[in-house]
């Protein structure tokens, strides 16, 4: 596993991935919370980073379907998924050293948020007047919403070995568990089921833990969809074998 | 036995593409796999190496079953896909320190990768990327995967194919170097490979084994009927070629080369001799025409 796990860390920071992706995303969440006139704080006279963390899971919407785009379909367009399959490895092995490959880059990119929590704790009146309890929680959230999202685009790389469909079909699952599913619960064709959605729904685990409200029901739900993601991928693999 | 497969069958919907086969492989040997594109020599291979899994049947690796066990089996085996893939962007030492990482090498790493790249004959090239590589030096590259764990059964699937007759030569020599302690199973579609380096030849056609013996026994066992190249100074005619007894067929394009068979057990030529002499019409050459493995390749795969 740590083979293919330091394999992947070095491809993303050899072919530009990992510059880009944690570039990009770095630069979009800088923008927002300080510049663009209807988003940023300083206009909005409000402590608080409520704007980071309401953006950026539509900004790691498109972010990390790219960084796991290549993962599986590259392999099986090389071929070089033949030589990983058969060398003295398990399929869990391979999916997990990529999955973890992919939330260090995740976490390059979260980390520097942090500067922006303790600025703005500097910047509130009086000094260090903010809701650390909302803070924590959401930059937890966001964690747990990117683990999700590298789940989803992980998966959707082994359907196919185009890059670019992985993409796409990464983007529109996460869009799908992130918002779509919140939004049928709307349909009235949707209401008998509408319970269901929601608890399927990233976005009001999401906002649940925002609030600062670890509940072990919401962290039971993010660990229950990576598994079954991954599952799902492994179980993809051992079934091409056949 | 290194390597014995009994029942073999993997079946693409409705078609077999290895159709129960059988066949063992002694240890220290170089196995020829022979058969026109398509005739499951690929697909056979995929399954000794846990790539795909067999619909029915059983392969077993030095006593281990390669699908009840398929972990401990390959940590036997060394395994050279067809078309050799390789990832193009890593440096040749990065990609063999993660070959010794996934097959959990675990004696000293640089110092397997320095005898690796002198064995592979790698030395000169040894800090370039991998796709800056010519293809001689990316199959080396591929070999030298394939040997990293130090594997008793080498798999190697058409492992010069797209290599330029320099190249070929380097890399059958090492082939055969690495036959004298290894089991090695290759596959492939030229003949003169096989007659250079094989001992024992399986040949397989549709999914089925045809022949498989050794080599040696193979060339000779379809050596009954003689063809000759005959040259006359004269024109002449098929029937009157053919009323020459125990001549069996004959065929020109221009009525003074001729191919000749004699029918079994015939010594053609003196009667050839005495024809020539009776007709006035003198042999300017006579050449028997030895039948190499690629006639027998073509007789065995022939598809009416």
């Amino acid at each position: 596993m740590i083979a293919i796990f330091r394999k992947e860390i070095n491809l993303f920071f050899s072919s530009l991935i990992g510059y880009v992706s944690v570039g990009v995303f770095l630069v979009l969440m800088g923008l927002f919370v300080w510049v663009l006139p209807n988003f940023n704080i300083i206009d909005g006279g409000y402590a608080s980073l409520d704007t980071l963390f309401e953006v950026a899971p539509f900004v790691f919407m498109f972010l990390i379907p790219a960084i796991t785009m290549r993962s599986f379909a590259d392999e099986r367009k090389t071929g070089t998924i033949e030589i990983l399959s058969t060398k003295p490895i398990t399929e869990t092995q391979i999916v997990l050293g990529k999955y973890f490959a992919g939330m260090v880059l995740v976490v390059f990119s979260l980390l520097p948020m942090l500067l922006y929590y303790f600025s703005v704790k500097a910047l509130a009146s009086p000094v260090g007047n903010v809701d650390a309890g909302a803070f924590w929680g959401s930059y937890m959230g966001l964690y747990l919403l990117a683990a999700v999202y590298l789940a989803l685009g992980i998966f959707c790389s082994t359907l196919t070995d185009n890059q670019i469909v992985a993409f796409i079909l990464g983007m529109v699952l996460c869009a799908t568990f992130y918002f779509i599913l919140d939004q049928l619960t709307e349909l009235s064709a949707f209401a008998s089921i509408s319970g269901l959605l929601t608890a399927i729904n990233i976005r009001s685990h999401y906002l649940a833990i925002s609030r600062g409200v670890l509940d072990s029901r919401d962290l039971i739900y993010f660990f229950s969809i990576i598994t079954l993601f991954l599952t799902l991928t492994k179980q993809l693999l051992v079934s091409r074998k056949w | 036995m290194s390597v014995i497969v009994e029942d073999l069958t993997k079946i693409y919907g409705e078609q077999s593409a290895v159709d129960h086969i059988s066949f063992s492989i002694k240890p220290g040997q170089i196995t020829g796999f022979l058969g026109p594109n398509g005739a499951g020599k690929s697909t056979t291979m995929k399954m000794l190496t846990g790539y795909i899994m067999p619909s029915s049947g059983s392969a077993t690796v030095h006593g281990i079953d390669v699908v009840k066990d398929s972990l401990s089996a390959k940590k036997l085996i060394g395994y050279l896909p067809e078309n050799n893939p390789l990832y193009t962007e890593m440096y040749i030492k990065e990609y063999l320190r993660f070959i010794a990482g996934v097959t959990s090498y675990s004696g000293n790493v640089s110092q397997r990768i320095n005898q690796l790249i002198e064995l592979t004959g790698l030395g000169v090239e040894q800090h370039k990327k991998i796709g800056m590589l010519s293809k001689g030096y990316r199959q080396r590259v591929g070999i030298a995967q394939a040997l990293f764990h130090d594997p008793k059964v080498l798999i190697l699937d058409e492992p010069t194919s797209g290599l330029d007759p320099n190249q070929l030569v380097d890399i059958r020599a090492l082939i055969a170097d690495l036959g004298k302690e290894k089991t090695v199973i290759l596959s492939t579609h030229i003949m003169q490979e096989v007659q250079a380096l094989c001992q024992y030849l399986i040949i397989i056609n549709k999914g089925k084994i045809v022949a498989s013996d050794n080599t040696q026994v193979l060339l000779s066992q379809q050596n009954q009927s003689t063809a000759y190249q005959v040259q006359f100074k004269q024109k002449t005619e098929q029937k009157i070629l053919l009323a020459i007894n125990g001549l069996s067929t004959a065929e020109s394009n221009n009525g003074t080369d001729w191919i000749i068979t004699a029918a079994k057990g015939v010594e053609l030529r003196d009667r050839l001799f005495e024809w020539a002499v009776s007709q006035n019409n003198p042999i300017y050459m006579l050449n028997p025409q030895q039948k190499n493995l690629e006639s027998v390749f073509q007789l065995l795969t022939k598809t009416n």
